[in-house]
């Protein structure tokens, strides 16, 4: 019954998910933006020891796609209470643990697609792809957007309504955007913001990306991937627990 | 089937429901009956797991509400006030997800779906997304969900609200007869009295406190027979007249002097032909649930403009506390 509540659960998200078509052109077309506008921006001032701008902004953008793609799935458990469905979900006989793993794993799902294809537009930035690391980055994605939904689970249960969001767009989610490397080398940066830079899950994620995809990267891949397998642990941790305690 | 013992549920330092209890029994149709802001949607939320009780005890089909939440859920249906589809789903992936989430096999499932959609007369409109629907039709498909997985308990929150009257008689006559076929027992809360007249019994509630709880019969006979509504040329005039001629107790508003009397019928000939003011009109009716809220709390039960104290509780509500 768990996994089954888990299958439903999911399976309503991706249905909406699939028909909302202008929302997933959207997603879609908003880091193709960044990346042919900023990437062609800066390519004529910027020379990464390794490539072209545009090169190492590419696993940048995808970092970027899944925050974003995992926090708006996730927060639309916002919406649910709002138009009252959380409540069909909240009294049926399944357990909360299966709501929150069933938004998680519809996050992923949705962070799966739109990062497959931001993917797809590897040959227009020169970056070249083999079917080895199409699938690294694919699991790449799936823990990222696992720990990030998670991240997001948490928030929305806290949130009634959405007058809260806008402040943790503008003091979480653009601040872990910004601080993650996706569109700068963090070497140059002052040590506070080095803080910073260094407990946020997104470095983690930009970093493997960028390292599966271009070969460039910071830190060993094992501590990218342990990282981030350690935050999702502690963020599905909470999350489940914050979202059981929920009314 | 449903037990509370001196439930409570504070907001703060609002009593939203102050210390409820009342029982309900295998097939009976149960009603709760006050204005908005009484407490009737906070008790629904605490029976049905949604709400923790602040003190008190309450238990579904035998399962205390907050120990094992999971076989309440599993023995009850819930019909809410406000809506709760998925408005981008089709008409039955609302019921499919119901069905699934209740885990009911697909056949039964299938079979139901089909049975249910035609009571509520949306079987021609499955296919079509939940947002394209009227107020009414939303309503429909929600009861239709509510009874897919034949509960035992069946909570009813306002649940005619805003359905045109001949929707309205369905909705009832389908609930009796699953009452009568299923003895499923029906919990619900109104603030329209000839609704709560469907019901075995009623409590009236205000304030978060149960005032009278007894069958609409009983009810009733606590106005003391007939109600008849007089207006005069001096309504001052007139109400000192019957007090002193008949010792009467009566009640006057825009409407006109209000009085309560037994045989009402053998009353208005006598008392037309000897009463000095003149009459412009009278009506007699019998009780209606109405006349008891008034008598009980001093109040009609559809005030127009909510005190503030209302006010702040259903703005409580609002923010789903």
């Amino acid at each position: 019954m768990f996994w089954k509540a888990v299958y439903v659960i999911c399976m309503r998200d991706i249905r909406r998910f699939f028909r909302e078509k202008s929302q997933v052109i959207g997603s879609v077309a908003r880091p193709a933006l960044w990346l042919v506008i900023m990437g062609t921006g800066f390519n004529t001032i910027f020379r990464a020891e390794s490539g072209t701008y545009t090169q190492f902004l590419f696993p940048g953008i995808i970092g970027m796609t899944v925050l974003f793609t995992s926090v708006f799935s996730a927060v639309s458990i916002i919406w649910d209470r709002q138009f009252g469905f959380l409540r069909e979900i909240l009294v049926a006989p399944v357990s909360r643990t299966s709501v929150a793993v069933g938004k998680t794993l519809s996050g992923c799902f949705q962070s799966m697609i739109q990062g497959g294809i931001i993917l797809a537009l590897s040959p227009l930035v020169d970056v070249h792809l083999t079917p080895v690391i199409i699938v690294e980055v694919l699991f790449l994605i799936f823990l990222t957007s696992f720990a990030l939904t998670s991240l997001g689970l948490l928030i929305a249960s806290r949130m009634e309504s959405f007058e809260g969001f806008n402040l943790i767009m503008n003091f979480l989610i653009m601040p872990m955007f910004l601080l993650s490397g996706a569109f700068f080398p963090m070497q140059g940066l002052p040590g506070w913001l080095k803080t910073l830079v260094s407990v946020n899950p997104l470095t983690y994620a930009v970093d493997a990306l960028r390292g599966v995809i271009i070969g460039v990267h910071e830190y060993a891949l094992t501590t990218d991937i342990l990282f981030m397998v350690g935050f999702a642990i502690l963020m599905t941790a909470v999350a489940v627990t914050a979202f059981s305690r929920e009314m | 089937m449903i037990v509370a013992k001196d439930l409570c549920k504070h907001f703060d330092d609002i009593k939203a429901v102050d210390g409820v209890t009342f029982s309900v029994e295998k097939g009976e149709i149960f009603g709760f009956l006050g204005p908005n802001g009484a407490g009737k949607t906070t008790t629904i939320n605490v029976l049905c797991t949604l709400m923790k009780p602040t003190s008190g005890e309450a238990s579904i089909n035998g399962y205390d509400v907050s120990k094992d939440p999971y076989n309440v859920r599993r023995s009850i249906g819930l019909i809410f006030q406000d809506p709760s589809l998925d408005d981008r789903l089709t008409a039955t992936e609302n019921l499919d997800f119901h069905g699934m989430i209740y885990n009911i096999p697909k056949p039964t499932r299938e079979e139901r779906k089909k049975e249910l959609l035609e009571m509520v007369d949306l079987w021609d409109r499955r296919k079509d997304q939940v947002k394209t629907f009227s107020g009414g039709m939303k309503r429909r498909l929600e009861i239709a969900r509510g009874l897919l997985h034949q509960p035992r308990i069946l909570f009813l929150d306002e649940p005619t609200l805003g359905l045109d009257p001949q929707t309205r008689s369905h909705i009832w006559n389908y609930i009796h007869s699953l009452r009568d076929e299923q003895e499923i027992t029906i919990f619900m809360t109104t603030h329209y009295m000839d609704e709560a007249e469907n019901c075995d019994r009623i409590a009236i509630i205000d304030y978060g406190k149960i005032v009278a709880s007894d069958t609409p019969e009983e009810l009733k006979r606590l106005v003391g027979g007939d109600v008849i509504t007089l207006k005069t040329t001096d309504d001052e005039k007139a109400v000192q007249e019957i007090g002193e001629r008949y010792n009467l107790h009566v009640r006057r508003d825009e409407k006109g002097i209000h009085l309560e009397i037994e045989n009402g019928e053998e009353f208005i000939p006598q008392f037309i032909s000897s009463f000095s003011t003149k009459i412009n009109a009278i009506n007699l009716r019998r009780p209606t649930l109405d006349d008891v809220f008034l008598k009980l709390t001093g109040r009609e039960i559809r005030k127009e403009e909510a005190s503030a104290r209302d006010k702040m509780r259903s703005h409580m509500r609002m923010r789903g506390h």
